[in-house]
């Protein structure tokens, strides 16, 4: 099947900045890109004026219930989700029953993706064996079986030795480790950001050092062993200018962010509202404003939609009793997009925070627009405007803490190596 | 008066608000002493109790206060061992709505239980104590009882002392005197007072003779014993020696400074026998006496706003 873009808007990849014109898809690919394309015989023509076009999204961190905690999100509805924000590919976690600890699982999740013949799945294998922080995972055979970087997901690596050998022993692998970059001791049985907030509402708190303490031993951990690290949902503006520095040393030092860090702050608990209780939690506006800032010059290097599916049993409980976890397939590009509509970021640099910039953190042939590459697109208004509402979101998990906010950037729709997959 | 389907917090009242209670409240006050207790305003309305944490004194209060506005009364004490997951909550919600429960006093041991449950039933909710949030009938209790031996309640100089961190008696407190209009001072060991708490007619001290001066009112706070056994203070003596109310520290305080206390009491932890049971300066039995009187207020003031 032949595929015709016209009278579109992408982005060209060495001018960085909108063109209009034409894309053609041939046998699943990027056949051609330019102002004027003839139409080949019987091409399916698709004429979307004031659209973009762009690569398909690729999501670096999401955590999908499949295996074991299929009435949060399995992978098919998670694919479903995915497919309506213009997502086609998913790094997912690996805080799974079982865990993904085994190259087994691997095998496993990267053929339940392609099942879905709508996104690509790219597990990530677990740092420490279950999970559990105590001894290292096989990275070696967990990485020839697929597994793209090494994390224990939501939970941080507490302990300093341990973290010095994950570090170590995964640099001779060449492989990278990710960090939920939070002091464990420092957080433990925390529910949001400390401050007057929190103290008011009578919520433990997590204090907004608690990251850049372990942010902080693990770059130091980064240098001492050589290792490459990534550290995963950033939100606080001292945890970004020791990222920052980290960076400026030259050590091999990434990380992301997602859309609640740089959209809401911890007003968004409001009246203990359970949709808007993460991990880490909502921050002050001083931390929101230097993640927009961290994205703005370059230390933030991706933005995921830090999807955690969960349903309302895990969240219709009190606020420190409630799971913490936002869903953010749906809203990723357009909670992103937002930070382009108001001057924030050039929609060249937001685009590639959700494309070529993971796709190259995750070493894959995606997230650009080239001749011969898989055709995974995502076909966007950006003027057009939807509401975010829970229980009305694609996919099962409906645990959105965008709910009721007005987005402008619908999907029209997305393709999955030249086959549409929504729209 | 003004309307008032729930009361979930001091936050959201205002000074005419809080006035009206204790106004009310005064007048059911004057009644119970004459021996005039039963009213019939709450005849044929159902209160339900509802204590997911055990406290004798304020069910017992609540109980008193509904009996005697006429209400049909129902306790309802959930062992804490068996809920683990509020889902109960949400449940027991469902149940009680098809009760037709017209009050439910809720007690809980996290913060914004009653507001989670305020949006599932249809029975004004009254907050009797969440987490560490607040207590706001103790609040008004502790404002009333104030206003009846001072005469006022404003411009008073309130030392709040011991575990603020994680009281809700501190925080309904503090935000119901400085709406009013007063001092207050907060006493405690770093640990146990957060700095954040601190808003606009709030000083902060981790020294309780200089804390105490020149304070009207030493209002001294319950110290959990898990918080001992947490770290957060090494030792009941040590903590008795800086923040135990005893003579010598009141002495710092004015000479007419009267003390409270919301109870239960740990003698020789954070008050002296010889203080606590001094009537001369001791408020804490009329503290418990308010009670009764300021919960039929609010009582009746929710009854009303929820027919």
């Amino acid at each position: 099947m032949n595929i015709l873009f016209r009278k579109i808007k992408y982005l060209d990849r060495s001018a960085q900045s909108l063109i209009e014109g034409e894309l053609l898809v041939q046998d699943g690919k990027i056949a051609d890109f330019g102002p004027s394309l003839g139409a080949p015989e019987g091409a399916e023509i698709i004429e979307a004026e004031g659209a973009i076009l762009c690569p398909g999204l690729v999501d670096m961190r999401a955590a999908i219930g499949e295996p074991g905690y299929e009435y949060r999100e399995s992978v098919s509805s998670a694919a479903k989700a995915a497919a309506a924000g213009g997502i086609t590919t998913i790094a997912v976690l690996p805080e799974t029953n079982p865990v993904i600890d085994d190259p087994a699982l691997v095998h496993f999740l990267r053929a339940r993706g392609e099942e879905t013949g709508s996104i690509t799945l790219l597990p990530y294998a677990a740092a420490t064996r279950g999970l559990a922080g105590k001894e290292l995972a096989e990275y070696g055979l967990l990485q020839q079986a697929g597994a793209v970087a090494f994390t224990d997901g939501s939970k941080p690596i507490a302990s300093s030795r341990l973290m010095r050998l994950a570090l170590s022993y995964a640099s001779g692998f060449g492989a990278c480790i990710v960090q939920h970059p939070e002091d464990a001791e420092l957080a433990r049985g925390g529910a949001a950001t400390a401050g007057p907030r929190a103290t008011w509402m009578g919520l433990p708190a997590i204090p907004a050092a608690a990251e850049a303490i372990c942010v902080a031993r693990d770059i130091r951990l980064a240098e001492l062993t050589g290792g490459a690290l990534h550290f995963a949902h950033i939100t606080t503006a001292e945890a970004l200018d020791l990222i920052r520095r980290a960076k400026e040393k030259g050590l091999k030092i990434t990380c992301d962010t997602a859309p609640p860090y740089f959209d809401l702050n911890e007003t968004a608990i409001g009246d203990y509202r359970t949709y808007a209780k993460l991990s880490p939690p909502l921050r002050v506006e001083a931390d929101r404003q230097a993640v927009v800032a961290g994205l703005k010059d370059g230390t933030i290097d991706a933005i995921a939609s830090d999807h955690q599916p969960r349903d309302a049993d895990d969240k219709r409980l009190t606020f420190a009793d409630a799971e913490p976890g936002g869903a953010g397939l749906a809203t990723l590009l357009g909670v992103t997009l937002a930070r382009v509509q108001n001057g924030d970021l050039p929609l060249a640099q937001a685009l590639a925070l959700l494309t070529a910039k993971p796709a190259a953190w995750l070493g894959i042939d995606a997230g650009v627009l080239a001749k011969g590459r898989a055709a995974d697109l995502c076909l966007f208004h950006p003027e057009k405007s939807w509401q975010v509402q829970a229980g009305s979101l694609p996919g099962k998990a409906q645990n959105t803490p965008f709910d009721g906010r007005a987005l402008e950037g619908v999907v029209l729709g997305t393709w999955k190596a030249g086959r549409r997959v929504y729209g | 008066m003004a309307s008032m389907k729930h009361l979930l917090g001091i936050e959201g009242l205002n000074p005419a608000s809080v006035t009206n209670l204790l106004d009310l409240a005064e007048s059911y006050a004057l009644l119970n002493r004459s021996g005039k207790t039963q009213r019939d305003s709450l005849r044929g309305r159902t209160l339900i109790n509802l204590f997911f944490e055990d406290s004798t004194r304020t069910r017992t209060s609540f109980e008193l206060a509904g009996r005697r506005l006429g209400a049909d009364v129902v306790n309802m004490s959930v062992a804490t061992s068996s809920v683990t997951k509020g889902e109960t909550l949400l449940d027991t919600a469902a149940t009680l709505n098809a009760m037709n429960c017209d009050l439910l006093v809720v007690r809980h041991k996290s913060s914004g239980a009653p507001a989670l449950l305020a949006q599932k039933v249809g029975a004004s909710v009254i907050n009797a104590g969440d987490g560490t949030h607040e207590h706001p009938t103790q609040a008004l209790l502790d404002a009333l009882t104030i206003r009846r031996n001072k005469g006022r309640i404003s411009g008073l100089t309130v030392a709040i002392c011991g575990d603020i961190a994680h009281s809700r008696v501190a925080r309904s407190n503090i935000l119901l005197l400085t709406m009013m209009g007063n001092f207050v001072r907060l006493i405690g060991p770093p640990t146990l007072l957060p700095g954040a708490i601190a808003v606009n007619g709030v000083e902060i001290f981790h020294n309780m003779e200089d804390g105490l001066k020149g304070a009207d009112i030493v209002m001294m706070l319950r110290l959990q014993k898990e918080r001992m056994t947490g770290g957060l203070v090494p030792s009941p003596r040590e903590f008795f020696t800086y923040y135990g109310l005893d003579r010598k520290k009141l002495a710092c305080a004015k000479p007419d400074a009267l003390v409270m206390h919301p109870g239960p009491m740990n003698r020789g932890v954070e008050i002296d026998s010889e203080v606590a049971d001094d009537a001369t300066r001791s408020l804490i039995k009329e503290q418990v006496e308010m009670g009764v009187a300021v919960r039929m207020a609010v009582l009746e003031t929710c009854a009303r706003s929820n027919q």
